[in-house]
Order: structure tokens, then C-alpha cells, then sequence
């Protein structure tokens, strides 16, 4: 709606009317993309290897247990982002890019509620409780 | 539309309203607020991963991931899911195709599998608690089940929002509510999805690192 | 209860003849006076048959205008309930001194300060907060309504729901004893086996509920709906606060909710999240109720900055002062919101890096508050500034807001904060924000847009009388306060040893005995006005030569807010009108879609509240129950595609003659 709206400050008269005429097909595209058979193949084969990969690693135990958090935590970011590219959709232009700020603010309130937690509540422990075992806390 | 133009006093001619019922088609906006319930139900889920960021290592002197987790299962539960997924999709794809049969078919599978995660889970559940590790044992076993139970509660009603949609879309046919409705519940279903990325990695994967 | 059957406990619960407080007088009067004032009002309703007319006209409603009036109805009646907690407190306190007891048994004073704080902040600020956001914020952006209507009214429900479980406490059981935050292991199972917390649980899940959703949708409407040409940049300010409020609600009542949920688990099903065993860690709790709790106060005081911007423009005539950096301003304090939660629990123990961390946030988060203080001077400067009631609030607020940030900026710094913590010094200094702050907005607020809402200004008389009340007696209550925080009185005492300290009690408490006059007159103020609604009636529906598009409607608005949607073409979008000539259109107009009344948000807040009734008492059938029918509620809602009609044009034409009508007559 808003890059109608940034359209009628610049020329009132024409952009009004535009909005006015331009406006049934605008709602169609302002909706949330759909996806093809493609996209949803490429997303689904890209999860199986995402998903598959991690299983094995830590089932088998190939390789050394850091390397294997590091990949485990790895891949499941790449695969959050697969899953909102190919099924959810997200594209930076849907909705006027409200979308894709929403997630933003999101993580960020995430990432802090989850790092700030995690800080806090660890110096806390090892302040106010110096002889439990830390180690086991931030693993 | 001239008509619409008001003659300002000023040279200037400028639109003050106008006439014709426009904006805000209905429904323009429930594809945006359903995003944003999800992202709000994203930080249910960030606090329930927070606690068990906080929590997951105190054992009690109970039973740990390692003593607990069966990796085979977990696998099978994401496949499951996994699987919804891209049923769901084929459901979507369906849908815009206009074919109703279709739809409700990909839409009833996705139902299946969803139902085959529940029954997974719930059997997970039942195996621990009849092992004595239940949710009241230790810290760790409180958040891992009120995590991945809460996950299980929001699939529960994903399926019974599934089994409504099916009913609505057999007696109104692929009308537009009707397709904002399964959009919604797409949005709701691949998020519910994205959420069990972060369990099977960082409660049942990290934990058997642990 | 040993002699009780099983089948009386399957039925009843825990719910016995004991659980009715008939040994406390005090709750025995206030319950004879509900009782009669109900019966009195339903007699009344009754008797003018006015039961149709409110269901059809106002419970029932999707018009956002009146689901925010009934928010402001709700805040005012849950107003005069907190109060009256405050000045029980305020009595207490003033006499328990040289070995008295007081009046108010420790059960009884601790349910008090418990309720005070709980009301105050859910049942009072929050509603009243949503109440003007619902009524304005539409009308500033030219929509007809919100992005979704029903979901408006079962949100007004949702929150009126919480406010009935909170009072039911009152005659039924008890509330709880813990503080407004329910810190564990006191308000776990062990330490608080009664009701009390459970009321405080499931009052503020269930208007939890109200509050997401609401927020959600007032977020949606602002992105969506606006009004062409309206830019972010050419919003107006209160509607960009609106906005950042509602973001803050959608990103932390979740916190809340699943915060609660977890001291539910513990309390009802025995897990160990916050308990002091088997690894449960209780400073968890207050680490995560406060990363909802920090932005909540932001959630209530960002729309009263919004008032206060939207009054200082409106009444020194003037655009306001620097608008792009009180948008950054507003933007940058909701994400700084997010970073300075620490700061309330600071003698937790974290340690000297964590704590610096949260002290230098704390501290950054003035200064964006700091300009907006500048920005509102700065408006006046020069201004042709009229003295009306909302812009006498706007600087009583401006004077007292800046000294209680600055004693906010005393206790960010962690060494000092470790002496006044708890202290009557954080009493007063929260009070002297939110008071200051939100309630002094809040009054801006209803003075100012009273005549939109209902066509006739507020009496000045009363409002003055109110004004200076509560000015005055706001000091005279929290500045004895500092001074005892300072010497050290910590929060939530009910009786003191050292004598000397009664003096300062005495005066906090004519304090609040001045602000109960404020109340009072404030209510008078109101009742006046209607009375003589003729005589203050205007007919311009822009009484206040406003600047925002509001004022560009009729007073009160039609249902369907403007006739043909307004263009927008700069800032101060109705000023801007006013100046290029803008004239009311007359005639060409057209049917109007709106959405349809529905009962279905009554439903479900009244099922919500049995079923919270019936998880606090353990009535399980009712509960399990009321549940089933809520979700059977929710679906069958879902089958109802008929949501929406079409004004007729001859009605619109009908409405809108009558207004120009009253324009030509009222000259």
C-alpha cells in the first residue's frame, strides 16, 4: 500500500486515480508469494540432505564432538533458512517488505532473549553458587 | 474522476479523498497478522528454548539425554514432518490450480503424517515416563517435555484447524476465504516445521552430544 | 477437608463455605455495596429496557470506536478498585507505628499491595492505553476501521474477562500474596498453596489473550490501512507511538505467557522449573518475567508521549518540533526496550560485567527520552500556546516525568541501586513515571479527544479542580517516599518500629487522600459534562483547531468514520487541509462496506473466564468443559462467512446531511 502511497505525494491527482483503478490487482500481489513445484521440490530435497547429514553424523559418530556441533548447528540454520526461502516464501518484497521486518525484529528479540538468558543466568551461577559444576551449564 | 478533484484556492489542484469504496480489500491484511501471530508464537517457543538453554543440563542426578534419547525415533518424527511439508505444498499447488479434489486429498495426507508425528511422539512420551523419567524428575526432563509437548500441542491444532479447513473447503469450494484460510494455515504449518529444526538439532542432536 | 465426599470434591473442588471471607468486615462491606450498586444498575437496566440496546448497540460491537470507549469504561472502573487498594495501603501504613497492628491483617495487606500493582498496571493503564489507541488511531490514519474487527471485540472481552477473574478474588478465595510479579518459590505450590496465585495466573492469561491479539491487530491496521498518500513519515506522532507500542506488545506478552505457563506447570502438575529442587532455578523466573517486564512499561508510557506530542503541537499552534528525530527517538526506544531488563534485579548477583552492561543501557535508553522532552520545549518556543486542560496536564507531566526519569538514572547506576533496591525510593520513583507519565497522558488524552468521542467538550471547572488535585497530591504522596527510601524503608511493609518514620507516612498518606479528590472531581468532571452537554456541545467536530485527521470528521464520527477516504498529502494531514482550502464534500456518495456485529467474543471471554474459574477452584469438569465449548466456540465461528453489509448510500447521505445541517445551525 505504501509505494502507492509514496506515489501520491509526488503527484497526487494521477497516483489517487491509479490507486483507485490499479487496486484489485494490487491486492492479488501484495499477498504472500506462492511457491511452484520446483520450489518445493528444491526445498524438500535440500531439507532431506540438511536433515539426513546431522542424523548420520552424530548416529555415527564419524567425526570429533565439536566438529559435529559445529556442523549440527551449522546446517540447522541453513536449513531454518531453506525452509523460509522454498515454504514459507519469504521474499524481502511481500507484503512491502512488512514481512521480512517482522522476522528481523523477531530474531533480534530472540538472539537477545536467548544470549542475554544464557549470559546472565551463567554469571549468576557462578557468582552466587561457586562450587556447583559450571561446565555442564553452556555447554 | 475528475469529479473527485477538489478546486483548492490556491493554484494547485489537489485530491482530498477519494470516492470510489477502495482499499483495504477484505482480507488484504490477514496475511501479514497471521505472520505476526507467528512470529509472536516464535517467542513462546524462544522462551521454551531459553529455559532449556538454562535448565537442559541440570540432571538432578537423573536420567540425562544420552540415557533417554532414541535417535532411530526422532529421525522417523522428522521425516514425518518433513514429509507434511511438502505434502502440504503439493496441497497449495493444488489449490491454485483450482482443483478441490486435489487439494482435499494432499490436505488429508498431510493430516496423515501430521497424525503419525503425534502418535511418535506420544509413544516417546509414554517410553520415558514409564522409564521414570518424567516431566517432574528433574529441571532438564520439565523443559524438554513442556518443549517439545508445546511443539506437539501447536501440531494437535494444526491438525484439528486441518480437519475444519478440509470441511470448509468440501461445502464453499476454493472460494477466496477459503484460500486465505489454507494460506494461513501453510504459514502456520512450514513454521511449525522451522521450530522443529531448532528442537531436533539443539534438544535431541546437541543432547546426545552433550 | 476430611468430612467433604468425594463426589462434593469432584464437583466443588477445592471451593468450600470457608473459601467466602465472611471473617473479614472490610470485604463484607465493599461486597454488600457491589451487590447493592449491581442490583441497583440491573434494576435499572431492566427498568429502561436497556439490556437489547447495550447488546445489540455495544457488547456485540466491531466498531472500534466503541470497543475503545468500553476499554476507557473498563480502566476508569478498574481505576477507583486500585485506588481504593492504594489508599487502604496508604491508611495502613500511616498508622501501624509504637507496636499497632493496624487495621489490616497480614493476609489481608499483602493481597492488597499484590492487587493494587496487578490491577494498576493490567486492568487500569493497559486498557486505558488500548482504549485510546482502538479509538484513535483509525481516525488519524482515515480507515473506516481496524484490520479486523471481530478480533477487536473478542480482544476488549478477553481483557474484560481478566479484570472479572481478578475481582471474583475479592469475594471468592483470596488473591495473591506475592507481589505483582508472583516471584517463585514464593507463589510455587509450597509456599503458596492457596487460590490466591492461581487468580493471578489465569486474570492475567486470559487478558494476556486480549492484549496479543489486540496487538496484533492495531499493528496490521497501521501498516495497512492507512489512508493513501499517508507515508510512515507523514503518520502522526501518536500513531507512530501506537505503533511501536503494538510491536512491543506482539514481541513481549508471549514472554509473559509462556513465563506464566511455566509457574502454572510447576504449581499444577509439579515440574521443576522455578522450585528450589531437582534443579529448578527460581531466579530464571525473574530473569524472563522481566524481559517482558522492562518493555511492558514502555508498552504503557510510548503512547502517553504520543498524547503529549500530538496536545504540544495542537496547542501552541505549531507543527511539531522535530518530528523525524521523535520518530528515531520513539523507534530507537522500543529496541533499546529489549536490552535493559537487568536492571531490575541488579542485586541478583550476576556480577560487576553484567551488571555494567545493563546499567550503561539503561542509562543510553534516557537519552532518547531526553530529546523528545527538548522536541516538546522546543514546540513551545515561540508557540501561541493555549492553556487548555490537556495542555495544562502535558506540562504538569513534562515537570514531574523529568524528575522521575532522573531518579530512574539514579538507580541505573548498579552501586546505588544496591542501597535503594526494594526500597520506598524504587516506589516512588516508578510511581513518579508511571503516574507522571502515563496517567497525566492519559488525562491529556480524554480531555483532548473527549469532544470527538462525544460531541461536547469536558466542564473546565472540574477538570482544573481534577487537574490540580492530582498534581498536587501525586507530591505530596511520593515525595515522603523518596525521603524514607533513602533512610532505608524497604517496599511492602505493613508495620514499622522506628517512630520517627510515622510523620512521613501521615503526609504520603493526606497525599493520597488529595488524590482521591482528584479521582473524584475527575468523575464529577465527567458527570457535569453530560449533564450539561448542551451547553458544551460543538458542532465543527475540530473544537481544538486540531492538526491530524481525526478532527476532520464529525464529532462524535459516523460508524463509518469518513465518507470517502481522505488523500494525504503532508504532515499534520488536517492542518494541511484546513490551509489549501479543503471542503467538505456534499453530495456523490456511495454504499459503504462495514463489518457485521457478532455475540461470539462475549462467548468465548465468558467461557474463558469458566474455564480459568474452574482451574483456579480445581473443578476440573468445569474447566475441561468450558474448554471443549471454547474451542467448539472458535470453529463453529469459522463456518460464519456472512462477516460484512453495505451501508446505503441514502443513509450515508442521510448522516451526512444532518451534519452539514448542524455546521450551517450551529454558527
Amino acid at each position: 500500500m505504501s509505494t502507492h502511497a509514496d506515489a501520491a505525494h509526488n503527484n497526487p491527482v494521477t497516483s489517487a486515480e491509479q490507486h483507485v483503478e490499479g487496486h484489485a490487482e494490487a491486492v492479488h500481489e501484495e499477498g504472500q508469494a506462492h511457491g511452484s513445484m520446483r520450489s518445493y521440490l528444491t526445498g524438500f530435497l535440500l531439507s532431506v540432505v540438511l536433515t539426513a547429514i546431522p542424523f548420520w553424523l552424530v548416529m555415527t559418530g564419524t567425526l570429533s564432538t565439536q566438529l559435529t556441533a559445529v556442523i549440527v548447528v551449522g546446517m540447522a540454520v541453513v536449513q531454518i533458512v531453506v525452509h523460509m526461502v522454498f515454504f514459507l516464501h519469504m521474499d524481502p518484497r511481500s507484503e512491502e517488505g512488512w514481512n521480512i521486518m517482522a522476522l528481523g525484529f523477531t530474531l533480534i528479540v530472540v538472539v537477545i532473549v536467548l544470549s542475554g538468558s544464557l549470559w546472565v543466568m551463567y554469571h549468576l551461577n557462578s557468582n552466587m553458587m561457586p562450587d556447583m559444576e559450571m561446565s555442564q551449564l553452556l555447554q | 474522476m475528475t469529479a473527485a478533484i477538489q478546486q483548492a484556492q490556491n493554484t494547485e489542484d489537489l485530491v482530498f479523498y477519494v470516492r470510489d469504496e477502495e482499499h483495504h480489500a477484505e482480507g488484504s491484511s490477514t496475511a501479514l497478522g497471521f505472520w505476526i501471530y507467528l512470529m509472536s508464537d516464535c517467542l513462546i517457543f524462544a522462551i521454551l528454548f531459553a529455559i532449556y538453554g538454562v535448565l537442559g543440563g541440570n540432571y538432578a542426578a537423573g536420567p540425562g539425554p544420552q540415557d533417554l534419547f532414541d535417535l532411530e525415533l526422532v529421525a522417523i518424527n522428522t521425516a514425518m514432518l518433513l514429509f507434511s511439508s511438502i505434502t502440504y505444498g503439493f496441497a497449495m499447488l493444488a489449490a491454485e490450480k483450482n482443483r478441490q479434489g486435489a487439494t482435499l486429498a494432499w490436505l488429508a495426507v498431510t493430516g496423515l503424517f501430521g497424525l503419525a508425528f503425534l502418535g511418535i511422539e506420544l509413544f516417546e512420551f509414554h517410553h520415558l515416563i514409564e522409564m521414570g523419567a518424567t516431566p517432574q524428575r528433574s529441571a532438564f526432563l520439565s523443559s524438554f517435555f513442556v518443549l517439545v509437548g508445546t511443539h506437539g500441542l501447536h501440531v494437535t491444532f494444526g491438525i484439528i484447524w486441518l480437519v475444519t479447513l478440509m470441511a470448509q473447503v468440501k461445502m464453499r469450494g476454493l472460494i477466496p476465504a477459503n484460500r486465505r484460510r489454507l494460506m494461513c494455515l501453510s504459514m502456520f504449518w512450514h513454521f511449525l516445521d522451522v521450530i522443529w529444526i531448532g528442537v531436533f538439532t539443539f534438544v535431541y542432536l546437541m543432547g546426545m552430544l552433550r | 477437608m476430611p468430612e467433604t465426599s468425594p463426589l462434593i470434591q469432584a464437583i466443588f473442588g477445592r471451593l468450600t463455605f470457608e473459601s467466602i471471607p465472611l471473617h473479614e468486615p472490610i470485604l463484607i462491606g465493599t461486597f454488600a455495596v457491589v451487590a447493592l450498586g449491581g442490583m441497583a444498575l440491573l434494576y435499572l437496566l431492566y427498568r429502561y429496557r436497556l439490556w437489547g440496546y447495550l447488546w445489540r448497540e455495544w457488547f456485540t460491537t466491531v466498531d472500534h470506536k466503541k470497543i475503545g470507549i468500553m476499554y476507557m469504561v473498563l480502566g476508569i472502573i478498574m481505576l477507583l478498585r486500585g485506588f481504593a487498594d492504594a489508599i487502604m495501603m496508604r491508611i495502613q501504613q500511616s498508622i501501624a507505628f509504637n507496636g499497632s497492628e493496624g487495621y489490616l491483617n497480614a493476609h489481608h495487606y499483602d493481597q492488597i499491595f499484590t492487587a493494587h500493582g496487578v490491577i494498576m498496571i493490567f486492568f487500569v493503564a493497559m486498557p486505558l492505553v488500548t482504549g485510546l489507541m482502538n479509538y484513535i488511531v483509525p481516525l488519524q490514519i482515515g480507515a473506516r476501521d481496524v484490520s479486523f474487527p471481530f478480533l477487536n471485540n473478542f480482544s476488549f472481552w478477553m481483557t474484560a474477562g481478566g479484570a472479572v477473574v481478578v475481582m471474583m478474588s475479592l469475594f471468592i478465595g483470596e488473591f495473591a500474596q506475592t507481589g505483582w510479579l508472583a516471584y517463585p518459590p514464593l507463589s510455587g505450590i509450597s509456599y503458596s498453596p492457596g487460590v490466591g496465585v492461581d487468580y493471578y495466573i489465569w486474570a492475567l492469561q486470559v487478558a494476556g489473550v486480549g492484549t496479543t491479539l489486540s496487538g496484533i491487530n492495531l499493528l496490521v491496521t497501521i501498516v495497512k490501512m492507512r489512508a493513501p498518500g499517508m507515508t510512515m513519515m507523514k503518520m502522526p506522532v501518536f500513531t507512530w507511538t501506537s505503533l511501536c507500542t503494538n510491536v512491543l506488545i506482539v514481541a513481549t506478552f508471549p514472554v509473559l505467557t509462556a513465563v506464566l505457563v511455566l509457574l502454572s506447570l510447576d504449581r499444577y502438575v509439579g515440574t521443576n522449573f522455578f522450585t528450589n529442587d531437582l534443579g529448578g532455578n527460581p531466579m530464571m523466573y525473574v530473569n524472563l518475567i522481566w524481559i517482558w517486564g522492562h518493555p511492558e512499561v514502555y508498552i504503557l508510557i510510548l503512547p502517553a508521549f504520543g498524547i503529549f506530542s500530538e496536545v504540544v503541537s495542537t496547542f501552541s499552534g505549531k507543527r511539531l518540533f522535530g518530528y523525524t528525530s521523535m520518530v528515531y527517538a520513539t523507534v530507537v526506544i522500543t529496541i533499546l526496550s529489549y536490552l535493559v531488563w537487568l536492571h531490575h534485579f541488579f542485586t541478583m548477583g550476576s556480577g560487576a560485567s553484567v551488571n555494567s552492561f545493563f546499567g550503561i543501557t539503561t542509562m543510553i535508553i534516557s537519552i532518547p527520552t531526553g530529546a523528545k522532552i527538548f522536541n516538546w520545549l522546543f514546540t513551545m518556543y515561540r508557540g501561541r500556546i493555549r492553556f487548555e486542560l490537556p495542555m495544562m496536564w502535558t506540562v504538569a507531566f513534562m515537570l514531574t516525568f523529568v524528575i522521575g526519569g532522573m531518579t530512574g538514572v539514579l538507580l541505573a547506576v548498579p552501586p546505588a541501586d544496591f542501597v535503594l533496591h526494594n526500597s520506598l525510593f524504587l516506589v516512588a520513583h516508578f510511581h513518579n513515571v508511571i503516574i507522571g507519565g502515563v496517567l497525566f497522558g492519559l488525562f491529556a488524552g480524554i480531555n483532548y479527544w473527549w469532544p470527538k468521542a462525544f460531541g461536547f467538550k469536558l466542564d473546565t471547572f472540574w477538570g482544573t479542580l481534577s487537574f490540580w488535585f492530582w498534581v498536587v497530591g501525586f507530591w505530596v504522596a511520593f515525595t515522603p517516599l523518596y525521603v524514607l527510601g533513602l533512610m532505608g524503608v524497604t517496599r511492602r511493609l505493613r508495620t514499622f518500629e522506628d517512630p520517627s518514620l510515622q510523620i512521613w507516612f501521615i503526609i504520603a498518606g493526606i497525599g493520597a487522600f488529595i488524590i482521591a479528590l482528584g479521582i473524584a472531581t475527575f468523575i464529577i468532571q465527567m458527570a457535569v459534562s453530560i449533564w450539561r452537554r448542551e451547553a458544551l456541545r460543538e458542532h465543527t467536530g475540530d473544537p481544538w483547531n486540531g492538526r491530524t485527521l481525526e478532527w476532520a470528521t464529525s464529532s462524535p464520527p459516523p460508524v463509518y468514520n469518513f465518507a470517502f477516504t481522505p488523500v494525504i498529502h503532508d504532515n499534520d494531514a488536517w492542518s494541511d487541509m484546513k490551509k489549501r482550502g479543503y471542503k467538505r464534500p456534499l453530495e456523490g456518495f456511495r454504499a459503504i462496506h462495514m463489518p457485521s456485529n457478532t455475540g461470539t467474543g462475549v462467548f468465548l471471554s465468558a467461557l474463558s473466564v469458566a474455564c480459568a474459574f474452574g482451574l483456579i477452584w480445581y473443578m476440573w469438569w468445569l474447566a475441561a468443559l468450558s474448554f471443549l465449548g471454547i474451542i467448539t466456540v472458535a470453529i463453529a465461528h469459522t463456518f460464519n462467512y456472512q462477516r460484512d453489509f453495505y451501508i446505503p448510500a441514502n443513509e450515508v447521505v442521510r448522516t451526512e446531511d444532518a451534519r452539514s445541517q448542524l455546521m450551517n445551525g450551529g454558527r
